[in-house]
């Protein structure tokens, strides 16, 4: 069966190229790169040749990129080590109902410990209203946190004003920029932001490793105590392999920044004018505007049908999507992202993401586009709700709303 | 994730449809935790002989509904009664744990109509 791997925003295979520069840090170079012996010092150069490789990416400098093990981690350090650090002048923080978990439960969190969140809202489109984001901001508030671009709907935020914002304002400015890394050009300067997360396995590398951007003078808490790795800022015996994995990926993704994104836009844009015109009563879920989205996403909703379902039917053609059903996220609700969008409860439960990748390739598009539309009318003609002869408006319209 | 015989049922799910003019018509769940079951049945002197659903709803939601018309098929009013949500999912070889409450909901479906049955035949 032909394998078409349309869930890049989950995570992404690891490049050849990348595994090939990791693999002596399996075999040969076992050293800790703490150590002052020949052993400590076969592998140290590595770290540091990796860590130039990531601030080159986002145009940092090199001493301003701390290594961790995931972007959850990152997001945890950026707020809980604000929070701590800046505790004395402030207690409120401002993000947005849209965040990743990451963000969102670190959030949810510090609330318990007496700080105040602001959870910006979105319209239908899943856009932030940037003039009530500089309503919210208060002399307390501390830090903004603002994902660069959403893992759902592939919407991209317009970091470069929000900081903009926060520096007129003063206030530190952290970004979730882990679907944004790879997929668009970030620099760290022209947009303002003091902390940056990103994360390995989205962008080619290893799962188990990620970075964190933090502008030198920037105080924060470190999450982990420990040993003095990352200057103080983050212990624990590096992830060497990972991290030598993190630097090449970051590479390559500079060098093939414009012709991955014009690829992964260009199939994109084609699975989704073809799925647009081919099944009636859908719903695209995200900006309309096919440039205010990641390049390479696609989130749309078939009405009638469940998102689960759909899934398992396409993976019986080798097909791998993702859904924000309940069903497939593990609680009883739909995705907090369409809850926030005001999407309709049925509609936000057959959302189905296609999120493509630089080796996807124009077969897969074609062969999505062949079996999706018979796929869908399949399971609607199995739905009470297709074509049900009731005319009265139905309880069925109500809007999820979790935040 | 599931078991073979869920796949089965959810990939040639039986008796998926509407009967017209049916005996007895039962509905439940809702859209906002993702199901609905919509179950038809046709009774002849207290034996059920047809049962067709309509299902919004994921792999297992689909997978139980066409399971218990399966079930229920041949059986009288008082045998289908006895139907639990456990036993259509025993006869999958089991749910995964996260599906038990909220995609196990046949046997309700199935008693609703039987309820809208009798309502009708009294
Ligand atoms: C926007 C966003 N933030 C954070 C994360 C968490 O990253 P990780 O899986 O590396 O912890 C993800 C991954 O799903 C993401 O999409």
């Amino acid at each position: 069966m032909k394998r078409i791997y349309l869930d890049n925003n989950a995570t992404t295979p690891v490049h050849p190229e990348v595994l090939e520069v990791m693999l002596p840090f399996y075999r040969d170079f076992f050293g800790n790169p703490s150590s002052v012996h020949w052993a400590g010092r076969e592998v140290s150069g590595a770290i540091e040749k990796a860590r130039e490789q990531v601030a080159a990416l986002i145009n940092a400098a090199p001493a301003e990129i701390v290594f961790i093990s995931c972007g959850s981690e990152g997001d945890n350090h950026a707020i809980k080590g604000t929070a701590e650090a800046l505790r004395d002048k402030g207690n409120h923080i401002i993000t947005t109902t849209v965040e990743h978990p990451a963000v969102l439960e670190t959030c949810k969190g510090l609330e318990k410990k007496g700080f105040n969140i602001t959870y910006l809202p979105v319209d239908r489109d899943g856009m932030l209203n940037l003039a009530e984001l500089e309503k919210a901001i208060t002399d307390q508030t501390i830090l903004i946190s603002v994902m660069w671009a959403n893992n759902e709907t592939g919407n991209i935020y317009p970091i470069n004003e929000i900081g903009a914002i926060a520096a007129k304002y003063g206030i530190r400015f952290h970004t979730d920029a882990v679907q944004a890394v790879g997929k668009l050009p970030v620099d760290v300067q022209k947009a303002g932001v003091h902390l940056l997360v990103l994360s390995g396995h989205k962008i080619g590398a290893p799962k188990g490793v990620g970075a964190l951007y933090i502008k030198r003078g920037t105080r924060l808490t470190p999450l982990l105590d420990g040993g003095h790795q990352e200057r103080g800022r983050r212990a624990g015996t590096h992830n060497v392999a990972g991290i030598v994995g993190l630097g090449k990926a970051c590479e390559l993704a500079g060098e093939h920044l414009v012709e991955n994104a014009a690829h992964m836009r260009r199939l994109r844009d084609k699975l989704e004018q073809g799925i647009l015109d081919a099944v009636p009563d859908n719903k695209l879920n995200g900006h309309p505007d096919r440039d205010r989205r990641l390049p390479n996403s696609l989130n749309i909703s078939f009405a009638y049908i469940e998102g689960e379902s759909l899934l398992l039917n396409l993976d019986m053609y080798g097909i791998a999507a993702s859904s924000g059903s309940a069903c497939t996220s593990g609680s009883l609700e739909p995705s907090h992202v369409m809850g926030a969008m005001c999407v309709e409860v049925s509609l936000a439960h057959s959302s189905t993401r296609f999120s493509l990748g630089a080796e996807t390739t124009e077969e897969d598009i074609d062969f999505v586009l062949e079996v999706l539309p018979a796929t869908v009318q399949r399971l609607r003609d199995m739905s009470p709700l297709y074509d049900c002869k009731k005319t009265e408006p139905c309880e069925m319209c109500e809007t999820v709303k979790r935040i | 994730m599931y078991s073979d015989k869920v796949m089965d049922h959810f990939t040639n799910p039986r008796n998926v449809g509407e009967i017209e003019n049916a005996d007895g018509v039962g509905e439940v769940g809702n859209a906002s935790c993702g199901d609905i079951m919509k179950i038809f049945l046709k009774v002849d002197e207290n034996v059920i002989t047809d049962v067709k659903f309509k299902t919004f709803g994921c792999g297992a939601a689909i997978a139980t509904s066409s399971m218990v018309t399966e079930m229920a098929i041949g059986k009288t009013i008082e045998e289908a009664l006895a139907l639990t949500n456990q036993a259509v999912s025993e006869a999958l070889d089991g749910l995964p744990a996260q599906k038990m409450h909220c995609s196990n909901l046949a046997a309700d479906a199935l008693h609703e109509a039987i309820k809208n049955y009798r309502g009708k035949s009294a």
